[in-house]
């Protein structure tokens, strides 16, 4: 029988897979998704969380993040194509336009 | 048994993928590794006795999301010579898991110091869609119209920054 820690150990190694993932690529394809990552890891205790406690607030807490995560996708997505068109590049380092 | 054995293959996948989403050179095969992950953790969920969820990840996280992450992808016709060199990439790695793993060893070592973490059984029909949705449009109604408003910004954000002529 598996209990509460297992799952909150999983969950905090996604999250910090994720975020090593954020802070080491140059790619920003691999940073949006990096992001989910850290979402997801999140998510994991949130429903083992409402599983121990037995109620459902954590479930429903997971269900409005994955809204959440659809639309920062949506828009995430759509501000890297602007940056594709204007840059010709997927590389975080050539977005340069702030401190130049 | 059963239980255990799935919760330890599932969670091996669900790291495995999101370790190989971090180290993959394209994004598509990142973006693939990621699916991976995603359908890992949607078999936690349904361990967790979270049906709904569970449907959820499977349906709007590894199927729509994931699914315009692709999209996205094979639209901008990205070529290997397009990629970042990501040359200082072991370089970043080991930097940032110098801040990293301290503040994860602290973490999981408060996780494994928690008293008495065992599952209770719970009522037959928890994570059934019936009480879930009771419950989302009894005590969270506010916060589920809130994303409703957020998901059109989203949508309407999407259309006028994608857009080159409104």
């Amino acid at each position: 029988m598996v209990g509460l820690q297992p799952y909150l150990v999983v969950s905090a190694l996604l999250f910090f897979i994720g975020a090593a993932g954020v802070v080491s690529r140059k790619n920003v394809f691999i940073l949006l998704m990096s992001v989910e990552l850290m979402l997801n890891g999140v998510n994991l205790s949130f429903i083992a969380f409402a599983r121990f406690l037995r109620d459902f607030d954590g479930q429903v807490i997971v269900f409005l993040v994955i809204a959440l995560a659809a639309a920062e996708a949506a828009i995430g997505l759509s501000i890297l194509i602007l940056l594709y068109r204007n840059k010709e590049s997927l590389d975080t380092g050539d977005y340069d336009l702030l401190r130049r | 048994m059963l239980e255990t054995v799935l919760f330890y293959l599932l969670s091996i996948a669900a790291v495995t993928g999101g370790l190989m989403t971090i180290t993959r050179r394209h994004p598509l095969s990142a973006a693939l590794w990621l699916v991976v992950s995603f359908l890992s953790l949607a078999g936690l969920y349904a361990l967790l006795a979270a049906q709904l969820v569970a449907i959820v990840q499977v349906l709007v996280y590894a199927g729509a999301i994931l699914a315009l992450v692709v999209f996205v992808i094979m639209l901008l016709n990205v070529r290997e010579a397009d990629l970042p060199a990501d040359e200082g990439f072991l370089g970043n790695l080991a930097l940032a898991l110098v801040g990293i793993v301290p503040v994860a060893f602290v973490v999981i070592r408060s996780i494994l110091a928690l008293p008495g973490s065992a599952f209770l059984p719970v009522a037959p029909d928890y994570g059934f869609i019936q009480p879930f949705g009771m419950h989302l449009f009894q005590d969270w109604l506010f916060p589920f119209e809130m994303v409703s408003i957020l998901l059109t910004v989203a949508v309407v954000g999407a259309v006028v920054l994608a857009k080159r002529r409104i």
